[in-house]
């Protein structure tokens, strides 16, 4: 084009809305044969851009004689806006079209795995049944503690009521380091510790790996357990029925129900063992095709841990070294206590049948569980 | 303990079934391990029968042909085996279509050519007896103490036990009193309300008081014998006991003997007592002597091994030295054998622990010892006593020599106990009427009285150990009526607010931290074996060492307690690789035990234990794509999982390269210590990180193992518990690269501290994320890139703004050498 717009305006032989007229017909047909949105696109420059000649023609409108300027400037703003309406849609036109194209040629095989793969990991089932009971027990009120695993025979033992030749006692049944030191038979020793530590009233939680010198198809010399204690001014055993039958319910489904079994230990009075309905067959002892429940092995019960109320005894063990502390007087506190096996929880809940899997540590074992 | 049901209904007969009396036991403290079925489960097919003819079988030498009555209109024709059988017997016989205790069912069958209607019957066969005892064939009936003429078609239920159902019970330490059936009986009694017949031991056929003669004791430790009683027999004939009492004993687990060691088996199973019977003609000098074991003593026991003593076991002897180990077993030299005649029937209460200990000490245990060591009461010896001598008079032709000798007596007075029945409720949460308190308690032989605010309770002499306080009362309440109808009630949970501690968030937090990064975590053992100290290298004086060692572990490889978790972390890395899965990523999250150093009275605790995270890493650390390279396990994939867990404690931390001699186990040029601090306070080492020394990995059969281990109490100890917000402002960070190439000695940590401090506040971060060796940079040198980041709380910053800041940085970096790239 050249640089001096007059010589285009008007072309040779045609009045300017002759010429405007062409440039609309000659656009137009182009437009509609465009083939791509690039096409398109050159067609925009090519009509309506800056140099091009339909827009010069309105940026002259202002030079022509006063009689033409409406009628020119009408036909020209007319052909501009017609065009670029046309261009609008044919570029929208095609550029559906090309997407589709696209998304077209994109398609993948969706089933090809994810990358990069991410690994998978987990707690151990020990570990993620401790955390659920932990975790249960925090929601009524109880706080979470822990203590040493090495302790001393004076809270393993004396302090939990164990006479001097309590057969528990024993080199055959208790692990040693030391002559005053075992490795703790259960989490009980910390039932003083934790009194020592804190006032009552006093509800907690203690979870932790415990020892004993058994290996049998049931017993691994180190096993879990978590123990409960609520002392204050009035906890009932019915207050210890109720509390564990919230922790069933809420392990082993809204249709549990407890039972307390008379028992014995030495650091509760009275002593009772826990049932839970069995949640295999409902507590009925015979499954659906009338067979034996192989679970509960017919009782509908399944023991799960050993409990009472704090045997009085126990209490003045507590050594305060705070005389002003409000101790642990037997006549104005009584309190729960419990013992429960992690493994058992796991075991009958996970359906695992054998103690020694926990321990074996087998990635085929672990991936069964998070 | 075995208590076979019709026994037990002897004494206490409620009108339950056998469900019914093991959930009544089971629910009053007397739990029910298990029901078991002496002898056949259908009486149908079992009758008795007279041998009409017994020949001899014309084909076998050994085997006679039988014409047997069976009540029927034809005899039937039985093949018999048993040396006994004979013409004129009456016998048990099983037709076909009985079912034998073992399960098999009889058939018509031939034998040597003669079909065999049914099968004449030994009392082995229908567990009258242990089997093995069939020696003594078939058995007679019209020989044994029957009362009824019995006609041929009896059914044999009717005369025999042949199908006994037996209670298995799980009796609780506490309980020693039932230890025998009649104590069972009386907790049925009191679990069930039914009627409780008057103790066996009632009558005593004793009418003597004095001593008998002919026989002398003496105790000489009365502190370890607080009761001993003797009785004499004469005329005593030695014979085997009676089917009913042989079929009893064998129901309750007892392999009969003679009439005799039956009858003190009979006594025992009833009153819970032991008795030993010697043969006082046997008994050197006619006097036992109690008395302390000399060091080093030796004893032939009943089962023919010789036990070397002590000086705390107790013996019995005569004149010719020891004869038995006190309450534990009994000598072979003055037993009860075939010629007996006169009879010394022993009953004595030893001190349990001491049994117990003298039991475990000689490793030999006997029903007597697991009685004694649980504390039997005195006036159980005439218990026993008064039971022996009827059957002994009534079973073995034998007489009674008056008198009874008694060393040590009864048991002290009886105790009173208050019991409130305020408190009653209080513990249980559940009224009881004071009515009902007698009641029970009565039931249990407890006397009562009404008291003040309650009753005054006198404890039975064979309760004396358990029940000493008002608690154990309530107990007895409770088990019997309270348990069972306990509302269930939640705690008043004063003051209760149920959350973890920080520590016990921030152990929760690091295990999470590596299970969503892909680890599984693993449970370890505690104990290792004591050569893995050498195993991982570790120097003599290694702090590692300061080992816990237990003094009786089960096994040699048991024999330590782990002082870090790297052991069990190899062990379970090697349990999988060698069952074929290469690629391990693993935690543990545990305790390890370390000697305490220095002044043990300064803690509570009597060793130092902490609570570690360690993860180990072998093989890839994804699965194989299909899309690019994965990441293989090396010291720096350890370490981004580390800065993973460690970034979201929102902590300083850093690692340092570490003395390959601070932890020897790992690759002595890729081994890092672990620092954090919390705000400016001192850093403090968290653990170690690094490749496994390749010996160390070797050990395990691993190829390339990184691992790092941290403190999770320390890390607690720096991990702010609350994260405090810190503005920052509404601009977009300007961010810039920059490369520079640096001697090689620099180390990364100083590289970043150096850009760090001279960036200033308005540098945000900078993070090395490229790095290049080679000829383009030149020998012992390489190109780092940073990712630099610029932050201001006033505004947008431009490259303009960050010029002159970005001008410390490189002039900063000059000084140590640096020049920049591109």
């Amino acid at each position: 084009m050249s640089d001096d717009p007059f010589k285009m305006f008007p072309p040779a032989g045609l009045s300017v809305p002759q010429r405007i007229e062409q440039l609309r017909t000659e656009a137009e047909a182009a437009i509609t044969g465009a083939s791509d949105t690039a096409a398109v696109e050159e067609l925009r420059v090519r009509y309506l851009g800056r140099k091009a000649e339909l827009p010069q023609m309105l940026r002259e409108v202002a030079t022509l004689p006063p009689e033409e300027r409406g009628v020119v400037g009408k036909a020209a703003n007319q052909a501009r806006q017609a065009l670029e309406a046309m261009i609008a849609t044919r570029g929208e036109q095609l550029a559906g079209a090309e997407l589709q194209a696209q998304l077209g040629e994109d398609r993948i095989d969706v089933t090809l795995p994810g990358a990069p793969p991410q690994p998978v990991g987990g707690l151990h089932v020990l570990s993620a049944t401790r955390r659920e009971l932990e975790d249960i027990f925090l929601g009524l009120g109880f706080t979470v503690m822990e203590g040493p695993e090495i302790e001393t025979v004076h809270y393993n033992f004396d302090a939990l009521n164990h006479s001097p030749t309590h057969p528990a006692r024993a080199r055959t049944d208790t692990f040693y380091v030391a002559e005053d030191t075992v490795l703790r038979t259960h989490t009980s020793p910390m039932q003083v510790r934790a009194m020592e530590a804190h006032p009552p009233p006093l509800y907690v939680v203690i979870p932790g790996r415990v020892y004993r010198r058994d290996l049998d198809a049931t017993h691994t010399p180190q096993f879990h357990q978590i123990e409960g204690l609520a002392v204050d001014e009035d906890i009932t055993l019915g207050d210890l029925k109720g509390t564990l039958l919230h922790f069933a319910k809420a392990v082993f489904g809204d249709d549990r129900e407890v039972r307390l079994r008379p028992h014995f230990f030495p650091f509760t009075e009275p002593s009772v063992e826990v049932d839970v309905s069995c949640f295999h067959c409902s507590g009925k002892g015979y499954l659906g095709d009338g067979s034996r429940c192989y679970l509960c092995k017919g009782e509908g019960w399944l023991e799960i841990l050993g409990a009472g109320e704090m045997d009085p005894n126990v209490y003045s063990y507590v050594a305060t070294t705070d005389a002003n502390a409000p101790g642990y007087d037997p006549e104005k506190v009584q309190g729960f206590a419990w013992g429960l096996g992690v493994e058992r929880i796991a075991m009958l809940k996970h359906g695992i049948p054998d103690l020694r899997l926990l321990l074996d540590n087998d990635l085929r074992f672990l991936g069964q569980f998070s | 303990m075995r208590v076979p049901l019709p026994w037990l209904r002897e004494y206490c007969d409620p009108s339950l079934d056998v469900a019914q009396i093991e959930e009544r036991l089971t629910m009053t403290g007397t739990k029910v391990e298990a029901i078991h079925r002496v002898g056949v489960l259908s009486a149908e097919n079992f009758v008795v029968g007279r041998v009409l003819t017994a020949e001899k079988h014309p084909d076998a030498d050994r085997l006679k042909v039988c014409t047997v009555d069976v009540g029927e209109e034809q005899a039937a024709t039985i093949v018999c085996g048993a040396p006994n059988v004979d013409a004129g017997q009456t016998v048990a016989v099983a037709r076909p279509g009985a079912v034998m205790p073992d399960g098999t069912k009889l058939k018509q069958a031939k034998l040597r050519g003669v079909v065999s209607e049914g099968m004449i019957l030994a009392a082995s066969e229908l567990d009258l007896e242990p089997s093995g005892e069939r020696s003594a064939g078939i058995m007679v009936l019209d020989e044994m103490t029957l009362d009824a003429e019995l006609a041929p078609g009896t059914p044999l239920g009717e005369v025999l036990p042949i199908s006994t159902e037996v209670v298995e019970l799980e009796i609780t330490p506490n309980r020693p009193d039932c230890l025998g059936v009649y104590g069972v009986a009386r907790e049925l009694h009191a679990a069930t309300g039914a009627a409780l017949a008057p103790p066996p031991w009632d009558e005593d056929l004793s009418s003597g008081s004095g001593e008998p003669s002919g026989a002398k004791i003496r105790v000489d430790c009365p502190d370890l014998c607080p009761r001993f009683t003797a009785r004499v027999f004469e005329n005593v004939t030695i014979a085997p006991s009676p089917l009913w009492l042989k079929a009893r004993l064998t129901a309750a687990g007892q392999r009969p003997i003679n009439n005799v060691v039956d009858i003190t088996n009979y006594a025992m199973l009833l009153t819970g007592q032991p008795l030993h019977a010697f043969d006082l003609d046997r008994v050197a000098g006619g006097e036992l002597v109690v008395r302390r074991a000399h060091d080093g003593e030796q004893v032939q026991t009943l089962d023919g091994q010789t036990r070397t003593l002590d000086g705390e076991m107790v013996v019995i002897e005569d004149g010719e030295g020891p004869t038995s180990i006190a309450g534990v077993m009994g000598g072979a030299r003055s037993e009860v054998v075939p010629d007996t005649t006169r009879v010394l029937m022993e009953v004595a209460t030893w001190n349990g622990p001491n049994i117990h200990r003298t039991s475990w000490t000689l490793g030999l245990r006997s029903e007597a010892s697991g009685r004694f060591e649980k504390g039997l009461q005195p006036e159980q010896c005439l218990h026993a006593q008064a039971v022996a001598t009827a059957l002994m008079t009534e079973l073995c032709g034998a007489t009674l020599v008056p008198g009874t000798i008694d060393i040590g007596g009864e048991g002290p007075p009886a105790l009173k106990l208050g019991l409130r029945a305020a408190r009653v409720e209080a513990i249980l949460g559940l009224p009881v009427t004071v009515a009902r308190q007698q009641e029970i308690l009565g039931a249990l032989d407890f006397d009562t009285a009404p008291a003040a605010e309650g009753l005054e309770v006198t404890v039975p002499a064979l309760r004396r150990d358990d029940v000493t306080r008002e608690i154990d009362l309530i107990e007895e309440v409770a088990r019997i009526d309270g348990l069972e109808r306990l509302p269930a009630t939640l705690p008043a949970r004063r003051g209760a607010a149920g959350r973890l501690s920080h520590a016990q968030r921030v152990r929760r937090a690091a295990e999470d931290a590596m299970i969503g990064r892909g680890l599984r975590e693993i449970v370890g053992w505690s104990f290792a074996e004591p050569g893995l100290v050498d195993r991982l290298r570790l120097p003599a004086e290694h702090h590692l060492r300061h080992i816990i060692t237990v003094e009786n572990p089960l096994s040699e490889d048991q024999a330590m307690m782990r002082p870090t978790l790297l052991g069990s972390l190899l062990d379970a890395a090697r349990h999988n690789v060698s069952r074929g899965a290469p690629d391990v990523s693993i935690f543990e999250s545990g305790s390890v035990y370390r000697a305490l150093d220095g002044d043990a009275t300064a803690t509570t605790t009597p060793a130092d234990e902490h609570h570690a995270l360690g993860a180990l890493l072998c093989g890839g650390l994804t699965p194989r794509s299909w899309r690019g390279e994965r990441t293989e396990a090396d010291f720096f994939a350890a370490k981004a999982l580390l800065a993973g867990m460690l970034d979201s404690f929102k902590l300083h931390w850093a690692v340092k390269a570490a003395e390959p001699e601070r932890w020897p186990f790992l690759h002595p040029g890729r081994c890092a210590e672990v620092l954090a601090r919390s705000g400016e306070g001192q850093p403090v080492t968290l653990g170690f990180l690094g490749e496994v020394h390749p010996l160390v990995a070797g050990e395990w059969d691993l190829s390339r193992t990184a691992a790092f281990a941290v403190d999770l109490g320390k890390l607690a100890t720096v991990a702010p518990e609350v994260s405090a917000f810190k503005p920052f402002g509404a601009f977009p960070d300007l961010r810039q690269d920059i490369a520079v190439v640096l001697p090689e000695s620099i180390s990364a940590q100083e590289v970043g501290h150096l850009v760090r401090k001279a960036g200033g506040k308005v540098l945000g971060s900078a993070e090395i994320f490229d790095v290049y060796t080679g000829e383009q940079v030149g020998d012992g040198r390489r190109s780092l890139a940073l990712a630099l980041s610029f932050r201001s709380l006033e505004g947008t910053l431009t490259d303009e703004d960050v010029a002159p800041v970005r001008e410390q940085i490189v002039s900063a970096l000059k000084e140590i050498g640096g020049e920049l790239r591109g």
